[in-house]
C-alpha cells in the first residue's frame, strides 16, 4: 500500500509534442492519499486509461515523475511497482483452469503453496466462482472471464495499488451492482489504494470516496460525490454529473446581476466582473416552474415522469432548459417562468468556476 | 421449423461433383486400373487382382524409401516448427523494418521448386559454390554427390531453408492477433518471458500452427523438384524418397501396374495421417472448449 505522487506529470503519444493540443494528458500535479479509493471519470479519450497505464508502469511518461510512498518509480518497470491491473476486456489464460488463472500472480511471486490455496478459495468466493475452480478458463462466458481477470486483480493482498480499467463494461448489469459492491467491501477491509476507471457517474459515485473528473486531457475537479454535484468546478463537470446534467447558460454577469437573453435575474451573491466567455450554470435540482413576471420567459416542451420526480424540457430561446419537480407538484401548461434557487447558481467565466464574493 | 424436401435440389451439387470427378476421380481411376492389370505392350491388358499390392507390401525397396520419408518429414518438422515460431517471436511488430522482414521472409516462397534446387545444387558444389568452396577450404569433407550425411544435411538445409518462412509467417500473423492487454496484464502478473509464451502466445498461435504443422507435413512427405535437383536421390539411393521412386518406377522402368499400386498406397498413408491428425487437432479443440 502507498502514497502516489505525480509531479509534473504529462504524456504524449508523438515523438516530439510541441503544442498543448500533442499531449494525451495535460501536465498534473497530484496525490493519491494512501487507502482511499478514487473513482476517474470522463467520456472516452480523455486520457483515463493513460493516467492509470503510467501509474502501472505499462507506459513512460514524456515528462514528470512518479513517486510511491515517496520514492521514485518512474523508471521502473511494471513488475517492481507491485500494482494490480484490470483492464476493460477480460485478459485469460485460456489454457489454464479458473484456479492456476487466480494463483497464477501469487505463483509469480514464489508465494507459498498453502497460502496460495486458501487464498485461491477466498478469492473464488468473493467472485462466485468456486463451482467452476477446476473448469478450463477457454470456453466460459466474457461475464466469468471478467469475474477471472478481477479476481487475479485481487487475490495479491501486498498491493500497492489496485488499478481498474473499465472492469465492468461486459459485465450483466445486475452482476454490476454485485461486483461494485465486493469491490467497495474489499477496499474497506484490506484498505487498498484504488483507482477506479470509469464513464458512468453511478459506478464512480457509488464505488469512491473522491471523484476526479477528467476531460480533455486534463484533470478538471477532485472532490468528493457531494462537492462535484453542488460547486463543478468547470462546466464539464456540472454536464456530465447529474441526470439531466447542469443547465448551462451564455450571461452577461455584473456584481450580483446576471442578464441572461435580455433578462435580468438576482444571482444572490457577488461575482465581480467575470471576463472572457461568460456562463451561468444551475443544475435542474434548484430550477423550478413558476407564473408571473420573475424568471427567465420559457414554453414547456415536453414533461418526463421517471417515478420519483419529473423532468421538465423546457425551451428558452432555442436552448433547453432542464426542470426538476416534485412528483406531488402539478405542472400546468400556464407556467411560463422558470427561477433558480440561488443556492445553487454558479457563475463560470471561459468553462471555469468564478468564486462568489464573500458577502 | 419443418424442413421442405425437396429431391431436385441434388441437382445443385452437379456442378461440383462434374468438376471433381475430371479434376480428381477420374485421374485417380486410371490409376486403380493400372494397379490392378498387367501389360505386355501393344496395349494389351490382362486381370492381375490384388498382385501388384502384395508385391509392393513385400518390397524392401518401397519400405526403405518409406523410411526415408518418414525421417526426412519428422526431421524437417523437428527443426521449421521451433525455428520458425522463433523467428516470428523475434520480428519486429510493427514499423518499417516489420515489412521489410516480411518481404524478406517471403521472398524464398515465391522462388520456383526447380530453381530452389538448382541454387542449391551450385551452392554446394565444392568447385564452384559458396558454401561447398568454402567448408572444403575449412577442411571439412563435404561432396553431398558422395558422402551420405553430407547429401542428406543439404536436402534438409535446404528445404529449412526454402519453408522455414511460411511457419514463421503463419505464427507471426497468429502473434499479431493478440491483443496488447494480455502483454500489460502478464506484466502486472510477473510472469516470466516463458510464462508469457507458454501460456498466452503459445495457445494464441496454436490453430495456425497446426496448419503450418499439417502443410509442411504434406508437402514433405511428397517432395520430389529439390532432392531431385540436388541429388537426383542419390549417393546410392540414399536421398531416394517416395516421390523420387515412384518417378523412377513408373517413368524410368516403366512398371506402371507396381507404380500404380504403389501410389495408391502412397496416398492413402497420406489421407491416413492428414486425417487422424486432423481428429487429434479438433478433438484436443473439444476438450479444452469444455
Amino acid at each position: 500500500m502507498a502514497k502516489i505522487t505525480l509531479e509534473n506529470l504529462a504524456h504524449s503519444y508523438l515523438p516530439n509534442p510541441k503544442h498543448e493540443d500533442d499531449y494525451a494528458l495535460k501536465e498534473l500535479n497530484h496525490d493519491w492519499v494512501d487507502g482511499e479509493a478514487y473513482a476517474l471519470l470522463g467520456s472516452s479519450g480523455c486520457g483515463k486509461s493513460t493516467l492509470l497505464n503510467i501509474i502501472s508502469g505499462l507506459l513512460h511518461p514524456s515528462q514528470g515523475r512518479i513517486l510511491f510512498n515517496d520514492k521514485d518509480v518512474t523508471n521502473a518497470p511494471t513488475t517492481q511497482r507491485n500494482i494490480a491491473q484490470v483492464f476493460q476486456f477480460p485478459v485469460v489464460y485460456d489454457t489454464m483452469t479458473v484456479r492456476d488463472n487466480l494463483a497464477f500472480p501469487l505463483r509469480n511471486r514464489g508465494a507459498d503453496p498453502s497460502y496460495i490455496k486458501d487464498r485461491v478459495q477466498q478469492i473464488a468466493a468473493m467472485i462466485g466462482m468456486e463451482a467452476t475452480l477446476d473448469h478450463k478458463a477457454r470456453g466460459l462466458t466474457a461475464d466469468a472471464k471478467q469475474k477471472i481477470s478481477l479476481g487475479r486483480g485481487m487475490v495479491r493482498e501486498d498491493v500497492n495499488a489496485l488499478l481498474f480499467d473499465e472492469p465492468l463494461t461486459v459485465i450483466d448489469p445486475h452482476m454490476k451492482w454485485e461486483l461494485r459492491t465486493q469491490l467497495k467491501s474489499l477496499h474497506q477491509e484490506f484498505g487498498h489504494t484504488m483507482i477506479y476507471v470509469t464513464h458512468d457517474q453511478t459506478e464512480a459515485l457509488t464505488f469512491a470516496d473522491k471523484v476526479v473528473v477528467m476531460y480533455d486531457g486534463r484533470v478538471v475537479q477532485m472532490g468528493t460525490p457531494r462537492e462535484l454535484f453542488e460547486t463543478p468546478e468547470h462546466t464539464f463537470v456540472g454536464y456530465f454529473i447529474g441526470s439531466p446534467g447542469m443547465n448551462v447558460l451564455a450571461a452577461d454577469v455584473q456584481g450580483d446581476k446576471a442578464v441572461i437573453g435580455g433578462t435580468q435575474i438576482s444571482l444572490g451573491k457577488g461575482f465581480g466582473a467575470p471576463q472572457g466567455q461568460v456562463e451561468v450554470g444551475v443544475r435542474p435540482e434548484f430550477a423550478s416552474l413558476a407564473t408571473g413576471d420573475a424568471g427567465l420567459p420559457v414554453t414547456i416542451k415536453r414533461v418526463e415522469d421517471v417515478g420519483r420526480h419529473k423532468i421538465v424540457r423546457a425551451d428558452f430561446q432555442g436552448a433547453e432548459i432542464n426542470i426538476l419537480a416534485g412528483e406531488g407538484e402539478t405542472i400546468s401548461p400556464d407556467m411560463n417562468r422558470v427561477v433558480f434557487d440561488t443556492a445553487g447558481v454558479n457563475v463560470y467565466s471561459n468553462s471555469w468556476r468564478v468564486t462568489p464574493e464573500v458577502a | 421449423m419443418n424442413k421442405t424436401v425437396n429431391q431436385k435440389a441434388w441437382f445443385l451439387i452437379l456442378p461440383v461433383l462434374l468438376l471433381v470427378a475430371f479434376s480428381a476421380v477420374i485421374p485417380l481411376m486410371t490409376v486403380v486400373n493400372y494397379s490392378v492389370q498387367d501389360t505386355f505392350g501393344q496395349n494389351q491388358f490382362f486381370w492381375a487382382g490384388l498382385d501388384w499390392f502384395r508385391e509392393m507390401m513385400a518390397s524392401e525397396r518401397m519400405w526403405d524409401a518409406l523410411g526415408r520419408q518418414i525421417a526426412f518429414s519428422g526431421i524437417i518438422l523437428a527443426i521449421e516448427i521451433p525455428l520458425g515460431i522463433f523467428v516470428a517471436l523475434n520480428m519486429p511488430k510493427k514499423g518499417f523494418w516489420a515489412s521489410v522482414c516480411l518481404v524478406l521472409m517471403s521472398l524464398p516462397l515465391l522462388i520456383p521448386w526447380n530453381v530452389v534446387g538448382t541454387i542449391w545444387q551450385i551452392f554446394g558444389r565444392v568447385d564452384i559454390g559458396l558454401l561447398g568452396y568454402t567448408l572444403a577450404a575449412l577442411g571439412i569433407d563435404y561432396n553431398y554427390t558422395q558422402d551420405f550425411y553430407a547429401a542428406w544435411a543439404t536436402v534438409i538445409v535446404m528445404d529449412v531453408w526454402h519453408w522455414t518462412s511460411l511457419v514463421a509467417l503463419l505464427a507471426y500473423a497468429g502473434l499479431q492477433s493478440i491483443p496488447d492487454a494480455y502483454y500489460q496484464a502478464a506484466k502486472i502478473d510477473q510472469a516470466s518471458r516463458w510464462k508469457v509464451f507458454r501460456f498466452i502466445e503459445l495457445p494464441k498461435i496454436m490453430g495456425v500452427l497446426m496448419i503450418a504443422i499439417l502443410l509442411r507435413f504434406m508437402d514433405s512427405f511428397m517432395i520430389y523438384t529439390e532432392p531431385f535437383v540436388v541429388t537426383g536421390g542419390g549417393p546410392g539411393n540414399s536421398t531416394t524418397f517416395l516421390s523420387i521412386d515412384l518417378v523412377k518406377m513408373a517413368l524410368g522402368q516403366f512398371d506402371l501396374g507396381p507404380a500404380a499400386a504403389f501410389s495408391i498406397m502412397y496416398y492413402l498413408v497420406i489421407l491416413l495421417v492428414s486425417y487422424v491428425f486432423y481428429t487429434v487437432m479438433t478433438n484436443l479443440d473439444k476438450r479444452d472448449g469444455h
